[in-house]
């Protein structure tokens, strides 16, 4: 228990941060009407693609002869970079269906 | 100036996820966030500082950078839009194994030195909760993935739920475990917990239906956010933290409005209430129900002054929309007022439906939303339904034992008549019989809708 206490301690910028943004997030989303379910969600999925600078720097800060942390921090950019990119391209592609549609 | 790049990363993201939640200004939104991410990757490459150290080994970077970029480039840009929600599913697995992946690197950074890091049982508590998360979020989308696209059938036994709660458990205690007394064996325990998250993973995604995939992979999409805000906690990074925790609780939310839109708990997707497992128990006496040829529903479709078609996950799947456009293109030059009722679940995702028949440059003041078709219907000759069952069975207004009872339907039994196209008498996903089937006013028309509507088609353009 004490360990959770101290982390938070420490962490207590971040943890206001956690707060902050969960009712944020909740707040963002409530209210979408249904047609846009399926692009939020896909949009959402590229967004916590931000997981892409946590495996940027394991990669950047693995040192030469530590193989495992090499191979596994590449592997982590390439997957990574897909979420982030596949995710933006392809919610761009749903959304500009709706649109060109609509200005018709 | 990194904090400054980070604060406007983490500002496009919180607008971009507003603007998305609107249909005007959503495609723009998608664009702010793509920006801001750029610029959060950009700054971390050139600029991240630890204990006064830049990164090193740019070429490993940017080589994994280029190459996720043409793989996610190239694969988002060939997917057929059919097929786009399985996409959605495998980008999020990425994700899910990228926060795993950082995990376990951090971990072997620390393992030989456990006693002498400071906080250490914090660090390893959410090292293992990114790691686990991480890897339950992406066995579990490439199990959505393979169940969309056809390749792993619903498995399911006794005692299933009672297997995944115990396997959750033992990795709960585990972590517990591990954090607490630090034992010598962190590295197989470590390695012990991983396995089990995959498992778990699998197990988690197996039993539950195809058609409930949707809610599943936004349930998974916001685990990939958590596992992302568990690596921001890792390197104080404010972005990662932001972005993930937003995703996180936006994903939670949305997916409960998806249930919603389904008129379905989120438990009951996850046990499975009615997901296939129970479907025999709903069993009623089968009434008479009365067939129709294809050449007879061309005529009565072109001498209509009304059709108004209800396109449902049978159509998706069949991938007909083109068919679909055809035919009404045809009916309309012959005078045929044509008109299609999406309810709001229809096809394989909320909205997918629209994204469709977009597609297939159906105009989209065509495309009438559940209020609209319904004041229409009175004034409708005939009705032509692709694979919609659930979203059109008179039960969820007319019988409180139902289980879909209370859901929004649409209301195709006030139409003139009414010709329902399926593959066979299967009751639908939620394993209910449908009433509407036996109605004198309906017509069954038996058949994959891709190939009946090109049928069709050929038969007006032939004989009439």
């Amino acid at each position: 228990m004490e360990a959770v206490f101290s982390f938070l301690e420490q962490h207590l910028e971040l943890t206001y941060i956690v707060i902050l943004s969960i009712f944020l997030g909740v707040e963002v989303i409530s209210r979408v009407p249904s047609v846009l379910h399926t692009p939020l969600m896909s949009g959402a999925n590229a967004i916590h693609g931000v997981v892409i600078i946590g495996a940027i720097i394991v990669m950047g800060q693995a040192s030469d002869e530590n193989y495992l942390a090499l191979i596994l921090g590449f592997l982590a950019v390439i997957l990574g970079t897909i979420n982030v990119v596949g995710g933006f391209v392809v919610t761009d592609r749903m959304l500009e269906m709706f649109k060109s549609k609509k200005t018709k | 100036m990194l904090s400054l790049i980070y604060l406007i990363g983490s500002v496009t993201f919180i607008v971009g996820l507003k603007m998305l939640s609107n249909p005007a200004t959503a495609r723009k939104g998608n664009a702010i966030a793509a920006g801001g991410m750029a610029l959060a990757i950009l700054g971390t490459i050139f600029l991240y500082r630890h204990n006064g150290q830049g990164l090193h080994n740019y070429g490993w970077i940017i080589t994994g950078l280029a190459v996720g970029g043409v793989i996610g480039l190239v694969s988002a840009r060939r997917v057929k839009m059919t097929a786009m929600p399985e996409m959605v599913s495998l980008f999020n697995g990425m994700g899910g194994a990228c926060a795993a992946l950082i995990s376990i690197v951090e971990f072997e950074h620390m393992a030989g030195t456990l006693a002498d890091i400071p906080d250490v049982r914090g660090q390893l508590g959410i090292i293992f909760s990114g790691m686990i998360i991480g890897a339950v979020s992406f066995a579990g989308s490439v199990i959505a993935w393979g169940k969309l696209n056809g390749r792993i059938r619903d498995i399911s036994f006794q005692g299933q739920h009672i297997l995944n709660l115990s396997v959750l458990a033992v990795i709960v205690l585990l972590t517990i475990f591990v954090a607490v007394t630090l034992p010598s064996a962190t590295v197989v325990l470590f390695a012990a917990v991983l396995v089990l998250s995959l498992i778990y993973g699998v197990f988690f995604v197996l039993p539950i239906g195809g058609a409930d995939m949707p809610v599943v992979i936004s349930l998974l999409n916001s685990f990939t956010g958590v596992a992302a805000a568990c690596g921001g906690f890792l390197y104080n990074n404010p972005v990662m933290l932001t972005g993930g925790i937003l995703v996180g609780s936006a994903g939670t939310i949305l997916t409960i409005l998806m249930c919603k839109a389904m008129n379905r708990s989120l438990k009951n997707v996850l046990i499975g209430a009615f997901g296939g497992t129970k479907a025999g128990s709903i069993t009623r006496e089968q009434g008479a129900y009365k067939e129709i040829g294809l050449s007879d529903t061309a005529v009565v479709m072109a001498y209509a002054h009304k059709v108004m078609i209800v396109p449902g996950y049978g159509l998706a799947v069949a991938q007909a929309q083109h068919a679909c456009h055809e035919l009404e293109t045809l009916l309309e030059a012959r005078g045929v007022e044509v008109r299609y009722a999406i309810h709001p679940v229809a096809g394989r995702m909320p909205g997918h439906m629209n994204v469709l028949l977009a597609e297939a440059d159906v105009s989209y003041d065509k495309l009438l939303e559940m209020e609209q078709a319904n004041g229409q219907f009175n004034t409708t000759d005939v009705v032509l339904i692709l694979g919609a069952n659930d979203v059109v069975n008179p039960a969820a207004k007319s019988d409180p034992s139902s289980p879909i009872y209370g859901m929004p339907i649409l209301e195709v039994e006030n139409a003139r008549s009414v010709i329902v196209n399926k593959r066979s008498m299967k009751p639908g996903y939620a394993g209910i019989e449908n009433d509407l089937f036996f109605q004198p006013k309906t017509s069954m028309l038996f058949g994959d809708a891709k190939q009946v509507l090109q049928q069709l088609v050929a038969e007006i353009v032939n004989s009439l």
